[in-house]
């Protein structure tokens, strides 16, 4: 795997939009050729070099490219939006969109990132040491079919609106929620091991959300049928096991009507 | 003999009554009375040619004050700031004519702009809402004439929207609702007791914030689901109560207002609304309406819908593609987020509206004001753009608060030399066009396609 380095040197006046900063753009590039590709900041184009040092060449495929970007790059957007294999280290933090709309490979944020990291994903892990705004994993504005597949995790916080009509994938979040967590859910996981303000599930049909601490406010939709012993994120614990959304519409699988839910541990 | 103009359409709110007579004098420059008018449409008419008015535009100079320039330099200078910004924010068009909003936009695409109205920060959440749930409405027409129970939640149009009552929803004997408000249930659902709760049948009073949770317990209910004992501060008999009301209604309508888009949650506040009604016309007929504010802010939405395919917060920085995500590209987070680097305030306030920060970080740029009077935004605008006041000087097309337009007629001429919103965009999009010519015939095209840069240079 060959590494490419960006090192910002010039930070933008407005923030700069860095669609172009993905391994699928960088594979098969000289160096001087990834410093020619085009970043946008408001309506005007330029040049990734004019803004970053560009240090090594990519490799031959996106798979065997790996991106490192250095200094601070919270004016940054849309870092690693589509990619579909290869790596990229943010070593610091990030602003929004980043690994939006991705279908694989790992970006890896040792710092927060802004909001609408991660939507509309298809598959590929998405880890964050900090905290997410909001629109974590969601789906882009209007559409019904939110994440499809892939792995988010994210070691601090996050803000409102995580997972909504989420799909299908795994959301894994260290510290607390905001309100609306799965809204609109039709499958995937989210699992919040802090507190969970409230709205969680909220016209959820189908899927599951595991929550280790409290929910603020609890859904009225959502009912209590028993207790649980299961395995979320490679340990076992006790949950109890509430289904929901009872005000939204729900399918009927072999005869039985199918839930969404919602698990809080013990 | 002063002369009586009659079924003419009142600029201020969304309910649109176009059956305003306004009765002007002889010589046809002073409005002398305004009939059937609610005391805040009355006002509008009166204040066009009650005091002094600004005639021309007004440009800051260097000591703070503000200096009378010609209507030429001030399109010269607005050109200028929106040709060399990076990413400029045109804001506003509540109360402008739909006409004057396709102009701006013109504008907007040939500068690379973020184009956005006031939506963003009333009922923009409606929108996405919509997009994600769909929406069963109806006209006002049909409120009036079939409505049996009307529901008005996070609304008070007592004061916001003056004549929506005794226009559409409560008081009027329709087709087959001769009875008037005899025949009618009202329900208020309000987290304050308004003067709109006053006259309802059934008040509940909702714990602020906490409305997503009280549509969540409606929705069960009426699938026949178990609640808890309380919901949102509501008892659970008074949910099944109004559950009932709503099921055994002939015609209803959900009219919500600002309780839901400005509370937590916003957009999905609506959304959980849209899908009660969805759910209750498993039973019978219900609609829901957004009670948007001013007389055409419904119409930015249609016009630009129409135009770009989004009704508002439209990124048009990369020109042929419009990109639309509010959170990311609505007004006061690209203002708070110092986004931008210019920013055109168009028939609103922004000064008064934004947040003080979204304020400060926009002050840092140039900032123009485009308004008939003198408000916060032009006090503290680098330049301010006087123009005739749509529906008294200026006619046009304007989009109720249903999606019904309307064609608003002039009663008077607006202050000699005064333009219209429409031809000042018009004539900013035409010294755009000569600027970009100017410097594309200097070599140095900015931001143009690929293409088009390797043929200009030499």
């Amino acid at each position: 795997m060959k590494t490419v380095t960006l090192t910002l040197t010039n930070p933008s006046e407005l923030f700069l939009e860095g669609q172009n900063i993905t391994p699928d753009n960088f594979a098969g590039k000289k160096a001087a050729e990834i410093a020619a590709l085009d970043v946008w900041e408001g309506k005007q184009k330029s040049p990734l070099g004019k803004y970053f040092s560009v240090e090594g060449d990519g490799g031959a495929t996106a798979a065997e490219t790996k991106i490192v970007l250095r200094g601070d790059c919270t004016r940054t957007k849309r870092i690693g939006q589509q990619m579909t294999a290869g790596e990229i280290v943010i070593e610091g933090s990030a602003d929004m969109y980043i690994g939006g709309w991705m279908k694989g490979g790992k970006i890896h944020v040792k710092g927060n990132v802004d909001s609408f990291c991660g939507i509309g994903m298809e598959g590929g892990e998405l880890l964050v040491d900090g905290n997410a705004g909001s629109h974590l994993g969601s789906s882009p504005r209007g559409e019904w079919r939110g994440m499809q597949g892939g792995m988010i995790r994210v070691a601090g916080s996050v803000g409102n609106d995580t997972a909504t009509f989420i799909n299908g994938g795994t959301i894994v979040i260290g510290g607390d929620a905001d309100i609306h967590v799965s809204t609109h859910g039709e499958g995937g996981t989210v699992v919040v091991k802090g507190n969970a303000k409230g709205r969680v599930g909220g016209q959820m049909v189908k899927g599951d959300i595991y929550v280790y601490g409290t929910i603020e406010n609890p859904l009225p939709g959502f009912q209590m049928v028993g207790e649980v012993e299961q395995e979320v994120d490679g340990e076992k614990a006790r949950f109890v096991h509430h289904i929901g959304d009872l005000g939204e519409r729900h399918p009927v699988s072999r005869g039985k009507t199918v839930y969404a839910n919602l698990y809080t541990r013990i | 003999m002063p002369k009586k103009v009659e079924n003419v359409g009142c600029p201020y709110c969304g309910v649109c009554c176009d059956d305003l007579v306004v009765t002007v004098s002889d010589d046809g420059k002073k409005i002398l009375e305004v009939e059937n008018a609610c005391a805040i449409g009355n006002q509008i008419f009166h204040h066009a040619t009650g005091g002094e008015r600004i005639r021309l535009p007004r440009l800051r100079q260097p000591d703070g004050s503000y200096k009378e320039i010609s209507y030429d330099e001030a399109v010269d200078y607005a050109a200028k700031v929106l040709h060399n910004a990076k990413k400029p924010l045109i804001y506003g068009f509540g109360s402008t004519n739909c006409e004057g909003m396709a102009a701006a936009a013109k504008v907007a695409e040939k500068a690379g702009a973020v184009l956005d109205n006031c939506a963003s920060i009333c009922h923009g959440s409606s929108f996405l809402a919509i997009f994600d749930n769909g929406y069963p409405s109806c006209t006002l027409g049909e409120t009036k004439n079939r409505a049996d129970v009307i529901v008005y939640w996070g609304a008070n149009p007592a004061h916001a929207h003056p004549r929506h009552m005794s226009r559409y929803s409560i008081f009027p004997r329709g087709f087959f609702t001769g009875k008037g408000h005899k025949s009618r249930k009202i329900i208020v659902i309000d987290p304050r007791h308004t003067d709109t709760a006053q006259v309802a049948d059934i008040y509940l009073q909702v714990k602020q914030g906490h409305d997503y949770e009280l549509f969540d317990a409606f929705r069960a209910v009426v699938r026949g689901h178990e609640i808890p004992d309380v919901v949102a501060g509501i008892k659970r008999e008074q949910i099944l109560e109004v559950a009932n009301i709503l099921k055994k209604a002939r015609f209803g309508t959900i009219f919500y207002g600002m309780g839901l888009c400005h509370s937590d949650g916003r957009n999905h506040n609506v959304d959980i609304a849209i899908s009660l009604t969805r759910d209750l016309n498993d039973f019978t007929k219900w609609t829901i309406m957004a009670m948007r504010g001013h007389y055409n802010i419904t119409g930015p939405g249609a016009v630009w819908s129409w135009q770009y395919g989004y009704p508002y917060c439209l990124d048009l920085t990369k020109r042929d593609i419009a990109h639309m995500n509010p959170g990311e590209t609505s007004s006061v987070d690209l203002a708070m987020r110092d986004e931008v680097d210019a920013f055109f305030n168009v028939g609103t306030d922004a000064g008064a509206h934004f947040p003080i920060d979204a304020v400060k970080h926009l002050k840092k740029h140039p900032w123009i004001t485009v308004d008939p009077n003198i408000c916060m935004a032009s006090e503290i605008s680098d330049l301010h753009i006087p123009v005739g006041i749509v529906g008294v000087e200026v006619p046009g097309i304007v989009y109720r608060m249903d999606n019904v337009p309307i064609q608003y007629r002039k009663v008077i001429d607006p202050p000699e030399g005064v333009i219209s919103d429409e031809e000042l965009f018009e004539r900013i999009h035409k010294r755009l066009c000569e600027l970009e010519a100017e410097e594309a015939a200097k070599g140095q095209v900015k931001a143009a396609p690929e293409g088009v840069r390797a043929e200009s240079e030499p």
